[in-house]
């Protein structure tokens, strides 16, 4: 477990500092496998049967002594790597640990590694009764007190909106169009990221009556109050088209605005020059865009960007492409146009094109021949006999 | 002391079991009629004399005083349900039929819920571990408040087979089980009796229950024949247990401070 590098990285760089290499731990290899051969052997030898004691637990004052020691080994590390202590921030272990313990394994989660223990060590339930005896949750005793807790507030916030409209009808301000929580681009969160919200398994069942209820608190009028509630309930999804770069505006000598993208598919290159001429002429390798691509289907492909965005008749496109066969080569040359375009369009025009699918290269290529099979996916016939 | 409303003759019996009861709840469940336990209060120990003062009046805490009989009838407790649904261990609680539906006799419901008030308030007062469970979807929420405010616990959702009995598995090692379960309703959304007032039962831990007139108060310790439908009688009994409990709870600390207590209430075993 990375949990165990962790520790002997930190207590190897702790006692190294110290100059005192300690007996009882392992300071030798930061390996995984030494480690855990090492525990192991010791849990055997007391008789313990590891596998019914289920998930480790961290007591609290071995998270502390963790943090501790990160904070000292932390302080060791920069003075060994001679820089200022004070401002050493993670990146900087992150750097130092890959050059004192370099290591070429493939999968970077067993190479060695120095984070706070927060980090590593999975957020446990805290004890849940006080010296007493006496339970700190008023629904400790339903066994699933997280999960009930949030249904019972989120039933309290739906009574007092309703309260809320009662009042108004009242006044008679009441209307049925009252602000509603703006949600933005965000999906509900799924079960396992709830489950981990609230550090407790749920059920599916749970899950779906939870999202009936929180639907239910989101449809109801004046529920802009409780948007910044509602929120913590939903994710994000980042907004794709921020990530596009958009080519900038060019000028050449004449004046005119022109643009010039590069696309790619299958084994096809193209790069195009988007002129804002208005004419609507195509050259593509230097020859007519009718005499290139006798398919209609390939020139409808070129065509499709421009038409989207109703253009079609004001650009003049230069293209060259190589590579590929022809409808290929189409492929390449409407994602060069495409993303050539975008520096012409608005971000809700580009948005509209990110949604139709004309700025995600097509990820498709020509899959291998594999052996003991006639080609990718066929084999050879089977004989009974 | 506060003159009681009714005086009857086995209000004195029931006393003295509330007492064996009360005093035997610290932690042993183990409380049968027989061993009354009176511990000789030594004078150098003040924990036992701040415990055993309430034993020594009884109607130390004056729930009397909280409800009357109008309070019941104007919450419409007398109010049961059809003579067909009737349950058979409650005719004894029942005045009458009046066009088909049954009427409780309200002057049993005073006796048996001063006697259940009383309980309450002495595990209360003793800083037990009190557990409001119902399974009445319209009131959940009305009980959870209840139970949040008087700083106790509920369970008005779906009750998993073993918390009770399968605790130590359920909760983790060193658990505490609650030493009162307050129903206040004993029938789950199946109509059938709540799975929990068995499982008290088994775990010797008492009861106190609002029993309508469809269900079965055998094995409820302290029942208190009642409505259990109306949202106006819900209320009252939400109200009833909530003075209750916080009038035992800061009886408790007044008697600490008064003999001087600087440890936090923790009962004896």
């Amino acid at each position: 477990m990375a949990a165990s590098c962790v520790r002997t990285v930190g207590s190897f760089i702790g006692k190294c500092g110290h100059c005192s290499l300690g007996i009882n731990t392992i300071t030798s290899q930061v390996s995984r496998q030494v480690l855990n051969r090492q525990i192991c052997v010791s849990s055997a030898l007391h008789g313990k049967n590891i596998a019914s004691m289920g998930p480790e637990k961290f007591t609290a004052e071995f998270i502390q002594k963790q943090v501790e020691e990160y904070n000292i080994g932390k302080r060791h590390l920069a003075n060994m790597m001679g820089e200022d202590p004070e401002n050493f921030t993670q990146e900087d272990i992150d750097r130092s640990i890959a050059y004192l313990f370099p290591s070429s394994l493939f999968v970077k989660e067993a190479r060695p590694v120095m984070k706070h223990p927060d980090i590593i060590f999975p957020k446990q339930k805290a004890a849940q009764w006080g010296e007493d005896g006496r339970p700190f949750h008023f629904l400790f005793y339903t066994g699933k007190q997280a999960y009930y807790s949030l249904m019972h507030d989120l039933y309290g916030k739906i009574l007092k909106l309703e309260k809320y409209q009662d009042r108004l009808k009242v006044k008679g301000l009441f209307s049925s169009e009252g602000k509603k929580a703006s949600l933005g681009l965000s999906r509900w969160l799924t079960k396992e990221e709830l489950e981990q919200l609230l550090v407790q398994p749920t059920s599916q069942q749970d899950y779906n009556h939870f999202i009936q209820l929180i639907e239910r608190l989101l449809s109801m009028p004046y529920s802009g109050t409780e948007e910044e509630f509602i929120l913590r309930y939903r994710y994000q999804l980042e907004a794709e088209s921020r990530k596009q770069t958009v080519q900038p505006l060019q000028k050449d000598e004449k004046g005119v605005a022109f643009s010039s993208a590069e696309g790619r598919r299958k084994t096809s290159n193209s790069s195009v020059i988007l002129r804002d001429c208005g004419s609507g002429r195509v050259t593509v390798n230097g020859q007519d865009y009718l005499h290139y691509f006798p398919f209609l289907q390939h020139r409808e492909q070129l065509m499709f960007p421009l038409q989207f965005v109703d253009m079609l008749g004001r650009f003049d496109l230069q293209c060259t492409v190589s590579g590929g066969g022809p409808s290929s080569q189409a492929g390449a040359l409407r994602l060069a146009i495409s993303r050539a375009l975008l520096s012409f369009l608005s971000e809700g025009d580009m948005e509209n094109m990110r949604q139709a699918g004309l700025l995600t290269p097509d990820p498709r290529v020509r899959e291998r021949k594999k052996p003991g099979q006639e080609g990718a996916r066929r084999k050879f016939t089977w004989k009974r006999r | 002391m506060a003159v009681r409303t009714l005086a009857k003759g086995l209000w004195g019996l029931r006393q003295s079991r509330a007492v064996t009861i009360g005093y035997s709840c610290n932690g042993h469940h183990y409380s049968t009629a027989e061993s009354i336990k009176v511990s000789q209060p030594e004078p150098n120990d003040v924990n036992e004399k701040v415990l055993s003062l309430p034993l020594e009046k009884p109607d130390f805490f004056r729930v009397s005083e909280l409800f009357s009989l109008k309070d019941l009838f104007d919450a419409r407790v007398h109010l049961g349900h059809k003579k067909g649904c009737r349950h058979r261990l409650m005719e004894p609680y029942l005045y009458g039929c009046r066009l088909e539906q049954d009427i409780i006799d309200l002057d049993q419901t005073v006796e048996h819920l001063q006697q259940a008030l009383n309980f309450t308030a002495h595990v209360a007062y003793r800083g037990g571990v009190i557990l409001f469970v119902s399974r009445r979807r319209q009131f959940s929420h009305l009980i959870e408040n209840t139970a949040k405010d008087c700083g106790e616990y509920a369970h008005t959702r779906y009750w998993q087979g073993g918390l009770l009995t399968n605790a130590h598995i359920q909760y983790g090692v060193g658990v505490r089980l609650p030493d009162l379960i307050i129903f206040l309703s004993t029938l789950n959304n199946v109509f059938q009796q709540h799975v929990a007032i068995r499982d008290a039962a088994k775990m010797n831990i008492p009861t106190v229950g609002v029993v309508d007139s469809n269900c079965n108060p055998s094995l409820v310790t302290y029942p208190v024949p009642g409505n259990d439908d109306t949202p106006v009688a819900m209320e009252l009994y939400c109200r009833l247990f909530k003075m209750t409990i916080n009038r035992a709870k800061d009886r408790r600390r007044q008697m600490e401070l008064l003999h001087g207590l600087s440890a936090p209430p923790s009962p004896p075993s």
